[in-house]
């Protein structure tokens, strides 16, 4: 069996990759949204892994609230990217200047 | 056996959540997306979290990533454009990625490893229920709702009424006359012959 530090560091890779994307991809919000999910998927790995070598059913029980706020997230967020693309005819994340941030 | 499964599906998570973030179209990354949920739900599996591997597979590859698909190819977007700065972003990327990696394996590096238990005879959907419906069971009815409330929200978002649909005006309905609508009208009786 794989140490406990195995998983963490393959998490800590997930999350890494998923930063770096964040970076790469900033105009496109569609992938931003996919590494959002890469995020939480590598944060659940982690829960999961301390869950089995703690032997405590807690981090299991996160993970599933964390699987259902993530799917809600990515619904909500996926209906406002369809009323942007339907208003702005665009989802580049730089013509969103609507409020001047 | 197991450790060879355990980098197996690793090697085959890093390579695909690279070419999600790297892959130029976004249908593909949507795949590549999938095939990094599938092998996580493995690597789950070796950690004995069955419930939530399944529900990773149903949930998550079977509707989220679905929903993606079709939003990707329902929009009509030029995505070359959209890609223009990848390479210009590219070194600031790789640095602060590499940096926040390192710091992560220093911290996790010195983890006191601590030796896996015994494999318990309960099953985990059974363990998990246990708790989800007695301990947790505030936060399960929340988590319930705050779909409900998602799910309310995105078809709000998205419906748009449109004029051509027709429906009942039940105030005019009830407010007519009986004058408007009928008319008496004397038909004299033909005569027999």
């Amino acid at each position: 069996m794989p140490e406990l530090s195995d998983f963490l560091i393959l998490g800590a890779i997930l999350f890494c990759i998923s930063i770096a994307g964040i970076f790469l991809n900033r105009k496109n919000l569609i992938i931003i949204l996919m590494c959002i999910e890469l995020m939480l998927l590598s944060v659940n790995l982690n829960f999961i892994a301390f869950s089995y070598f703690n032997a405590d059913i807690a981090g299991q029980v996160f993970v599933f609230f964390i699987l259902t706020v993530a799917a809600a997230e990515s619904a909500i967020g996926l209906a406002i990217l369809i009323v942007l693309f339907r208003n702005k005819g665009s989802i580049n994340v730089e013509d969103l200047n609507a409020l001047k941030g | 056996m197991i450790k060879f499964t355990f980098y197996l599906f690793s090697l085959i998570l890093i390579f695909a959540s690279v070419r999600v973030v790297t892959v130029k179209n976004p249908v593909h990354a949507a795949l590549f997306l999938v095939l990094a949920f599938f092998s996580s739900a493995a690597i789950w599996l070796l950690l004995q979290a069955e419930f939530l591997a399944i529900a990773l597979v149903l949930v998550y590859v079977g509707a989220v990533m679905v929903l993606f698909l079709f939003v990707v190819m329902m929009l009509e977007i030029n995505f070359s454009q959209l890609r223009e700065g990848f390479v210009r972003n590219l070194p600031v990327a790789g640095l602060v990625g590499a940096l926040i990696l390192l710091e992560m394996v220093f911290v996790v590096g010195a983890w006191q490893n601590v030796p896996p238990p015994v494999a318990t005879e309960i099953p985990n959907i059974v363990a998990l229920g246990q708790v989800l419906y007695t301990d947790y069971f505030y936060p399960f009815e929340i988590a319930a709702a705050l779909l409900l409330v998602a799910m309310i929200a995105a078809i709000a978002l998205t419906m748009r009424p449109h004029n051509r649909a027709k429906y009942q005006k039940p105030d005019q309905q009830v407010s007519v006359n009986r004058e408007d609508y009928v008319r008496i009208v004397n038909i004299p009786s033909e005569a027999k012959d």
